[in-house]
């Protein structure tokens, strides 16, 4: 709705030769723009620093490629925000597409404590394309925090 | 105002030409292209493996699967195959709202392309495997209305020595009651329970294979090659689509609406249009019949399964469970949820939802754009303005995928 509106508005301001100009020029860049629709503010990143600064949180899938609709392991790694391996961390997993009201189609669980702050994950899927959240509850002796990751397929 | 609707005219026309300069892949962005991709046969992953079904890929398995699927003495009253419902020419289904064995049933009958590649079967998931999913018809009153005690008669009596030859000795069944098993008539689920645990398991065994035959019959019903593979593979390829291959301009406005605006391909993804998930999308239930919640108790009937990957009768290692293993149990949005089926033929195979709720695909695209409450749980829909037009033009698409 609000792309439409502000289209109404270029089109009284400039009128439509402008708009066409504009539209060649989108679509130009529609053309060049990646494969996959990123928004820019969307953070990305596979470390972060869970939300009240308790741990440095890092993500890697095992497998090269993240597959839709295919069971997958992951491993995060737990450091203190002083840099310090979590090795005593229980974690819970969650996550789902919030444009979508819907959680993740599995249940995915920490299955191994790989030591020096490494835990694996198993059971995770992404069962269509766009924008997923990952989020992990991590408890230790110094508190529960939450990481959140963003991921678009 | 005189001069507005020729600069309009002019406008319009420049962005058209700019947008549709061509008919081939000039038509598509870079992200519309690897989305078609996606979707077309081309990507169909290699059959998937079932650790569970030992014989799931051996041949006289699925001979005796495909003899015992259309065999009509698999219900006691002689009358009920798993062809009855599963029509082989018409996609495996049978055009029906409800499926109608014995009795009639409380859902649509699932089409069978490609169902081995799928996960979870049946509209609502309750089983983990196709051959524990070919069983459950079976001993469903509505449907064959068997018992596995008769079933194991049955293979002794017709196909002792192709049974054998595949899944080893029969057992003696000489003190097994004709008729007798859990999902029975009164009389039947007493002979059952009356029966000794290592006979209940013997019993068991014969009908695990019985189904493992089938499922092996059934990895062989693969999506067919559609218009819109061929369309696709000429766009994959950089080529001009070719006689039937070449899509009008309304199937090309409505495969960029499936992949954009409309957001069908949230949930039909895949080349087998698909997610292989459970979605509430507020399907209204059918009055008369009972009460469905889809997914929210499918779950625990697929966890309690005695022929699920974790139990005695699957040749699974537990590891190799993995759906089972992480399903999710308890979440809000079981609530109603069911699984989108393959849009692969679906066009001309009405009605239409998990009972037959829509008669055309007219009141399908009506419903999704109008995204209703749920009558419990949540819709994950959200209301979408499409003209007339993109519907006319969604469904000129959706044939593309029936031949």
């Amino acid at each position: 709705m609000a792309a439409e509106s502000i289209e109404e508005d270029v089109l009284r301001s400039i009128g439509p030769y402008a708009l066409a100009m504009l539209l060649a020029l989108a679509f130009g860049a529609y053309l060049l723009a990646p494969p996959v629709a990123q928004k820019p503010e969307l953070d990305m990143s596979r470390e972060r620093t869970t939300a009240n600064g308790l741990y440095v949180a890092a993500i890697a899938p095992e497998a090269p490629e993240i597959k839709q609709g295919e069971l997958q392991s992951w491993t995060i790694t737990v450091k203190t925000a002083a840099g310090q391996p979590v090795s005593d961390a229980v974690i819970q997993v969650d996550g789902g597409m919030p444009e979508h009201n819907h959680g993740l189609p599995t249940a995915p669980e920490v299955t191994r404590n790989l030591g020096e702050g490494h835990y694996r994950i198993e059971g995770i899927k992404f069962s269509m394309a766009g924008r997923w959240e990952l989020r992990f509850d991590i408890t230790s002796p110094a508190g529960t925090d939450t990481a959140t990751f963003n991921l678009v397929l | 105002m005189g001069h507005r609707p020729s600069a309009w005219y002019s406008a319009a026309i420049l962005a058209s030409a700019l947008a549709f300069a061509g008919c081939g892949g000039e038509d598509f962005s870079e992200a519309e292209k690897a989305a078609i991709a996606s979707l077309s046969l081309a990507f169909l992953p290699p059959l998937p493996t079932d650790p569970s079904n030992k014989y799931a890929d051996d041949p006289a398995a699925a001979a005796l699967g495909a003899t015992l699927f259309f065999d009509q003495r698999m219900s006691p009253d002689g009358v009920v195959a798993c062809g009855t419902c599963h029509l082989i020419d018409r996609q495996f289904q049978d055009d029906l709202p409800l499926g109608r064995g014995v009795g009639v049933g409380n859902r649509r009958t699932m089409p069978l392309a490609g169902v081995a590649w799928g996960p979870w079967f049946f509209w609502d998931g309750r089983r983990d495997s196709l051959w524990a999913q070919a069983l459950t018809p079976l001993e469903d009153r509505r449907e064959h209305a068997g018992t596995r005690a008769f079933y194991a008669h049955f293979i002794a009596d017709n196909f002792a020595e192709r049974y054998e030859r595949i899944f080893g000795k029969l057992p003696d069944l000489s003190g097994v009651p004709p008729s007798a098993g859990p999902f029975g008539t009164e009389a039947e689920q007493s002979a059952w329970n009356a029966m000794p645990t290592d006979q209940q398991d013997e019993v068991n065994r014969v009908f695990a294979n019985l189904g493992k035959a089938i499922a092996a019959f059934e990895r062989s019903i693969v999506p067919e090659e559609t218009r819109f593979d061929r369309f696709a593979k000429a766009l994959a390829a950089g080529k001009e689509p070719q006689s039937d291959a070449a899509f009008s301009s309304e199937e090309i406005a409505g495969l960029k609406l499936f992949i954009g605006k409309a957001a069908c391909a949230t949930c039909h993804t895949g080349p087998r249009l698909t997610d292989d998930s459970f979605h509430n999308t507020g399907v209204p239930p059918v009055e008369g019949l009972s009460e469905d919640l889809g997914r929210e108790t499918a779950v625990a009937e697929v966890v309690a399964d005695p022929f699920n990957c974790f139990g005695r009768y699957s040749d699974a290692l537990p590891e190799s469970c993995g759906e089972l293993r992480f399903v999710v149990r308890d979440d809000p949005r079981l609530t109603r949820a069911f699984k989108p089926p393959s849009l692969r033929g679906a066009a001309t195979r009405p009605p239409y939802m998990h009972a037959g709720q829509f008669k055309t695909l007219d009141a399908v695209i009506d419903h999704y754009a109008r995204a209703p409450a749920a009558v419990s749980g949540e819709t994950e829909l959200h209301p979408l303005s499409l003209s007339e037009r993109e519907r006319q033009q969604l469904i000129a698409f959706l044939n593309t995928l029936a031949n």
